[in-house]
């Protein structure tokens, strides 16, 4: 009987830190959710129900859904002759326990037979049960889905639709990708037509569709024939039936129990979520923002479980007479891995609960129809800033953790060496989901434009200000501030060179903007958390001293004003080979 | 055609994860250094009679006899599908041995009345005697299943499971009501469901709530105690939170079978055993080896 939320100090440490009472008051009382006989009695009751929800996860992810892991990876899912798919039997049992538990309406309020919890908790949840198995997540972790049809779509497809997702009955996909538009999401050709009645229908191909194979599909189809760009693109609903066909089930370096689908659509009937031509540009943006924190999650949870195999192998691998673990560069590499992990965590929880923040104060200005004037431009004024500050930490949270994630996975086979590389360690699985987290959901690239444009047009330098602004009374935490701000200040450097470069300079130097910009944040965030809690204190410590000097590097890489991958790529990248 | 089960269900020190001062100085269990948790093959037992009820319908009510502390369990009853939750404590209870106990169960469930299926672990991790189940079927009248691995199904009144004999299988069928006694690899119990704990976990005993008030309010007096329980427990009933509590009178038991009185069974001898480690064999990875090994194991009986 193990529990991968119970035993993990730094999810708890963070539970408590993060003042979910605020988030609580929020979700559970100024906003309707809905009457039910589970409704908190009040604020600490609703905290109490999400620390006994995450047990109740923790239980999960260790008794059933890791122990699964292994044979679920090694035999993946079937593709039928008919086009469509049969989950692995484990799949099917773990999505079975889930739902047992109700834990498949995470989010959903609680008149569809949710459990009404914040997102952070959610966050929490996803990275617990990544890291019993990634591949799963990518079905618990898809609960965004439901999230998007409850924010956008008419009365009576949420209450046909939603209370089914509470249930486990339905699982969802977002189906956007086709051959043709990757990142490029405006290119989107999949055709949405209507007959005379007005009934929508679907014709097309959509591809590297995860879970495509799921009862309820988010489709963004191009329902204007004549407008060629995104304003073209609207966002369907549309239910499994013989007019969407699988043709294809991807074979993947991992996440072997993701089916990854190929999709036909032949006149597939459908229904308009929200309203036309805001498919792209105002819902797939807000459905892409929550799907980034959850595979930032899902990347913690596979780091968490990478460095967990590493240390324990370092302590119990005998060499050179003792544990590897008492030599130097082995203590390093556990020691980075573990930091590296708090660090994003620290970024990816605080992202959540801002998204929570914004997600709330946004639901409060729709529902409250007796907010005072003033009031009510005060939350407005909230809700852009709140806006504007997501724009910067969700792109950042998933670059970030994502990354980090590759890096710790790859570390933990370095740490077990010969028997990492082996397929009797699960050190190499972890290798290979780790892989996909800085490619879908937007590339690690794509993510960092996103988030250098928050970072020079301002958003970095407020959210810092405010951070400087914060009293700790401590020489020590004082002494880290005050490098901090002295890094911030490379960073703001960086950005007024970068902003005299012809432009293209700021995409060719967005990622050293970025990294700086990060370390910097995550550096406030750790000093927080270091002022009240000992061993953080180390943390923050090892964290600065070995992340403030490749801040400066960034700036210094930016200052250098390079621009050669541009100027002189044909001669840098050499000729196309002839032959691969 | 729906079915009532009544499961008999017990929260037991945790001798999974046996410490030094597992064991008092006079060889009893030291209770207060082991955690106290679900003894494991009664989950198999709820978890038994919620199948029965999602395939056929009926209720499951639940049953503990024990301290106050015992509605722990009861409310995890709760949270994974219980329909009622009965909590039977009574100090006059206490040192019953498994006569006594299966007794007093027999007692409660006549109490009850209404079921079809009575189930239960097939034994508890504290004594690991595994005769309460039958023991109860006995006093209860009713034919037995004991070491169920396989529920089969229900058909024309006749329970159909499998027998797990330690040598094999029987497939056998009683005619309800019957009692069945389940083992641990029967099943996997489903985990606790959120909205259920959301709403249950507010679930109090009486016994319960009289201690909550006396550990928040020290010293009150005892009409105002009583006077504040009355209030809590009217609330707690309003919502359909608050859980059975019946003593040995609501279930008319006849005290001279009860505890120590009802108690035959005598302590003959307390072993205390101290693991000690006496040095250690190397055996060498070669087929050789392992045939040693075998074969060592097999001499004193560890194997075979």
């Amino acid at each position: 009987m193990g529990n991968f939320f119970l035993d993990n100090e730094d999810i708890q440490f963070l539970f408590n830190f993060l003042d979910l009472a605020e988030i609580a008051q929020l979700q559970e009382t100024d906003t309707p959710n809905g009457d039910a006989d589970y409704v908190p009695w009040d604020i600490q009751d609703a905290i109490d129900n999400y620390r006994r929800v995450l047990e109740i996860v923790g239980q999960i992810a260790a008794d059933i859904i890791a122990p699964n892991a292994a044979k679920i990876d090694e035999e993946g899912n079937r593709l039928r002759e008919d086009g469509t798919v049969e989950l692995h039997p484990l799949v099917q049992e773990n999505l079975r326990r889930v739902s047992q538990a109700d834990l498949m309406g995470f989010t959903l309020p609680r008149k569809y037979g949710g459990l009404n919890c914040p997102n952070l908790v959610y966050t929490m949840a996803t990275e617990i049960v990544s890291r019993a198995d990634a591949s799963f997540m990518n079905l618990f972790g898809l609960q965004g889905i439901a999230e998007t049809i409850y924010a956008f779509a008419g009365e009576e497809i949420k209450d046909q639709v939603l209370p089914r997702f509470a249930r486990g009955e339905v699982t969802g996909a977002m189906v956007l990708t086709e051959p043709e538009a990757g990142s490029d999401l405006q290119a989107v050709r999949l055709r949405a037509y209507q007959d005379e009645e007005g009934n929508w229908f679907l014709n097309g191909v959509k591809r590297f569709i995860t879970n495509g194979c799921g009862e309820i599909l988010l489709v963004l189809a191009r329902s204007e024939p004549d407008i060629t760009d995104g304003r073209g693109l609207s966002l369907f609903l549309t239910e499994r039936s013989d007019r969407v066909r699988v043709r294809h089930l991807e074979h993947k370096l991992g996440i072997h129990g993701s089916p990854t689908c190929e999709l036909v659509f032949e006149d597939a009937p459908a229904k308009l979520i929200g309203e036309r031509q805001r498919g792209l540009i105002t819902y797939v943006m807000a459905l892409m923002n929550g799907a980034r924190v959850s595979v930032a999650a899902q990347s913690l949870g596979i780091a968490e479980a990478a460095y967990r195999l590493a240390r324990t192998y370092a302590h119990t691998r005998q060499q050179f007479g003792g544990p590897i673990e008492k030599l130097p560069p082995v203590a390093e590499m556990i020691v980075d891995m573990r930091v590296a992990i708090e660090a994003a965590r620290a970024l990816v929880y605080y992202t959540s609960r801002i998204c929570d923040l914004e997600n709330n104060n946004q639901r409060l200005l729709e529902w409250k129809k007796d907010l005072s004037a003033e009031e009510r431009q005060h939350r407005k004024q909230l809700a852009r800033s709140l806006k504007r500050l997501n724009g910067m930490l969700t792109p950042m949270s998933k670059y970030y953790a994502s990354e980090m994630c590759c890096r710790v996975a790859d570390m933990a086979i370095q740490v077990l060496g010969g028997s990492g590389y082996m397929k009797d360690y699960a050190a190499e699985r972890y290798f290979r989901d780790a892989r996909i987290t800085t490619i879908y959901e937007g590339t690690s690239q794509l993510q960092i434009v996103a988030a250098v444009r928050a970072v020079v047009s301002g958003s970095f330098e407020s959210f810092v200000a405010e951070w400087e602004g914060r009293k700790y009374d401590d020489p020590d935490l004082n002494q880290w501030q005050a490098r901090l701000a002295q890094a911030k200040q490379e960073v703001l450097e960086a950005i007024q060179f970068t902003k005299k470069q012809p432009a293209g300079y700021l995409d060719l130097s967005g990622q050293r903007l970025v990294d700086a910009a990060i370390i910097v944040i995550c550096g406030h965030l750790l000093l927080a958390q270091a002022a009240c809690n000992e061993r953080k204190r180390l943390v923050l410590q090892r964290f600065l001293r070995t992340q403030l000097p490749v801040s400066r590097t960034c700036c210094l890489q930016v200052l250098s004003g390079d621009t050669s991958p541009v100027d002189y790529y044909e001669q840098l990248a050499g000729p196309v080979p002839s032959a691969l | 055609m729906p079915y009532d089960c009544i499961v008999c269900v017990k929260q037991v020190p945790d001798t999974t994860n046996i410490t030094g001062d597992a064991m008092k100085e006079d060889g009893t269990v030291n209770r207060a250094a082991l955690p106290a948790i679900f003894n494991p093959e009664d989950l198999n037992a709820l978890e038994a009679a919620l199948e029965v009820k999602y395939r056929y319908g009926g209720t499951v009510t639940a049953i503990s006899m024990g301290p106050p502390k015992a509605a722990e369990i009861l409310r995890d009853c709760l949270y994974r599908g219980a329909d009622r939750v009965i909590l039977l404590t009574d100090r006059r209870a206490a040192a019953s041995d498994t006569l006594a106990t299966s007794y007093i169960l027999s007692q409660a469930i006549r109490t009850i009345g209404q079921y079809d299926i009575v189930l239960c672990g097939r034994q508890a991790i504290d004594g690991d005697t595994a005769q309460v189940g039958p023991q109860l079927a006995e006093k209860l009248g009713l034919p037995q299943i004991t070491y169920m691995e396989r529920f089969w199904g229900i058909d024309g009144g006749w329970l159909r499971g499998r027998r797990n004999t330690g040598r094999g299988w029987e497939d056998v069928e009683a005619k309800l009501p019957v009692l069945v006694t389940v083992l641990g690899h029967a099943n996997i119990p489903r985990p606790p469901s959120a909205r259920r704990m959301m709403r249950f976990k507010h679930a109090r005993a009486e016994a319960e709530l009289r201690a909550e008030i006396a550990q928040e309010h020290p010293g009150i007096s005892d009409s105002a105690l009583e006077e504040e329980l009355g209030r809590r427990k009217q609330k707690l009933a309003e919502l359909g939170l608050l859980i059975d509590q019946w003593d040995l009178d609501k279930i008319g038991a006849d005290l001279g079978r009860c505890g120590l009185a009802g108690s035959p069974t005598k302590v003959f001898r307390v072993q205390s055993i101290v693991l000690t480690k006496k040095g250690y064999t190397e055996i060498p990875p070669t087929p050789e080896g392992i045939r040693q090994l075998i074969h060592e194991l097999v001499v004193d009986r560890t194997l075979g």
